[in-house]
């Protein structure tokens, strides 16, 4: 499984044609308390870089882009019920979706988990 | 991007972001600086939620130097300041503090403000984003022997919070002694310390006036005590939304009057019926007949929040916009300000809000969201 992550703080972990999204920790720290989680329905379908979702900290809405061209196959109905996840464990259990990816060759365009850090680093 | 080409001389590279006395003691602190007003302000430090809940539970020590603090003086002020507000300053004794707002010649609100008489003079305090404005007007509209000093030597600090007057009255005895919307003057380590009973969080608490020197010193002093941390102006928000507290530039503006936006309260009755201040007809006809569109809280069902700018809806009909909104830490459930139609204004009305092309149900409820808890003369809350 290969980790890929975008200028937006989005990461993407690969395991054959699916894709798991989610927000990287710099971001919830950014975003702050999150208090709501709008996600996409099963069967969605978006091209790279499409709004996927929306994250909605105490103060701000903002929105979560799909990192590649896809189906979305599942939603973390666990992050719905409890949005504060996103913040506690951003990068494992506080996923946002899966989706099927329709173009593997748009992960040659993403980071890797050192260009990443290095990527935040200079922020 | 590079910043590397961006050297230009001030003026021509447009207005820049000031620094404020305690910017460093934000910073090391461990304060997330966000640029407001024309200042680096903190937005917050450990987290809104948490800062949130601490002012409500014990003392949250904020920095509102941006604010503008004017001193007037000069011969027939009382009457020239009834020119500009409608509030009673003629019956405004020494250490004595008001709610008031300077009016536009159409009852619209130009900014919303504190006004107290001090010994030598009549201290004001005015919002940060509209004070050069209002020093504007005020140079304007008053006579030639009032003098304006904006005292921008001066700090700003608020202290809010259940345990702020154990904390305050550990530094500056006497303090304990205020009751809400009273002031007087202290001093600490020789520092002259100009001190009110009152906030913006809808608790018990303080607003400090102090020289900028001393305002390090005095911040570090009160965050040494365990009740007291620093809160950003992310809390800040979301306190006051909950207090049902407006914020200019976004619940109030010159669209909207006092009567409209709920804050006839400040008008007392001599000047209701002697008028004599800018902008008092259409606040006579208003209070007379009531405002077309009024300031209302809204309960939103859900966790979602609905944000400034979302139209509000009774039915299909369109009735107004979310003018303030957001999550609130106290009660787990977002809220919101909304300039609504005044048919639709009333307690228990079922509305609808929408959202991202969805529509969140909301319920017209009373305001404050959260109690006030302040410290009034004869015990009363």
């Amino acid at each position: 499984m290969s980790r890929y992550f975008t200028e937006e703080h989005e990461w993407v972990d690969v395991e054959g044609d699916i894709g798991t999204v989610g927000i990287t920790d710099y971001a919830q720290g950014q975003l702050g308390d999150i208090v709501f989680v709008e996600l996409p329905a099963e069967g969605a379908k978006f091209e790279k870089g499409d709004d996927a979702a929306v994250v909605e900290s105490v103060k701000a809405a903002s929105d979560v882009y799909s990192p590649v061209s896809g189906e979305v196959v599942e939603a973390n109905s666990a992050i719905e019920e409890d949005p504060a996840l996103v913040n506690s464990d951003p990068e494992v259990e506080g996923w946002f979706f899966k989706l099927r990816l329709t173009d593997a060759s748009e992960l040659d365009g993403l980071m890797n988990e050192a260009a990443y850090q290095k990527f935040v680093a200079n922020l | 991007m590079s910043d590397s080409d961006n050297l230009l001389p001030e003026d021509e590279a447009g207005p820049v972001t000031e620094a404020l006395p305690l910017d460093a003691w934000h910073r090391a602190h461990g304060a997330r600086m966000v640029e407001f007003a024309g200042y680096h302000m903190p937005i917050q430090y450990e987290g809104i939620m948490a800062e949130h809940l601490w002012t409500r539970a014990h003392a949250g020590l904020f920095d509102v130097s941006h604010m503008g603090q004017i001193g007037l003086t000069g011969d027939g002020l009382d009457v020239a300041l009834e020119l500009v507000l409608p509030a009673d300053i003629s019956g405004l004794k020494p250490g004595q503090q008001r709610y008031s707002m300077l009016l536009d010649d159409e009852g619209g609100i130009l900014d919303d403000l504190m006004v107290t008489r001090r010994s030598d003079d009549i201290y004001m305090v005015v919002n940060g984003a509209t004070k050069y404005d209002d020093l504007a007007w005020l140079l304007d509209q008053l006579p030639d022997d009032i003098t304006l000093n904006l005292m921008d030597e001066h700090a700003l600090l608020a202290l809010q919070g259940p345990q702020a007057v154990d904390a305050l009255a550990r530094l500056v005895p006497g303090v304990e002694a205020l009751f809400f919307m009273q002031a007087a003057g202290f001093s600490w380590y020789g520092h002259d310390l100009w001190i009110s009973r009152s906030g913006y969080t809808g608790e018990d608490g303080f607003e400090i006036s102090l020289t900028a020197d001393a305002a390090a010193p005095f911040a570090e002093a009160l965050c040494a005590m365990a009740e007291v941390k620093p809160i950003g102006l992310g809390a800040r928000d979301s306190l006051r939304l909950e207090a049902g507290l407006p914020l200019y530039g976004h619940d109030l503006d010159t669209g909207v009057t006092p009567v409209g936006a709920g804050l006839a309260f400040a008008i007392p009755k001599r000047r209701r019926i002697e008028g004599g201040f800018i902008g008092h007809a259409r606040v006579s006809r208003e209070l007379a007949e009531g405002a077309q569109t009024v300031r209302a809280g809204l309960a939103i069902e859900g966790r979602q929040p609905a944000r400034e700018g979302a139209r509000v809806f009774a039915g299909n009909a369109d009735i107004g916009h979310i003018t303030s909104g957001g999550f609130a830490p106290s009660l787990g459930a977002p809220i919101a300000m909304a300039h609504i139609d005044c048919s639709h204004a009333v307690i228990g009305s079922k509305l609808s809000i929408e959202v991202r092309g969805k529509r969140l149900d909301a319920t017209v409820t009373p305001m404050p969201f959260v109690p006030h808890h302040y410290h009034r003369q004869g015990g009363k809350k």
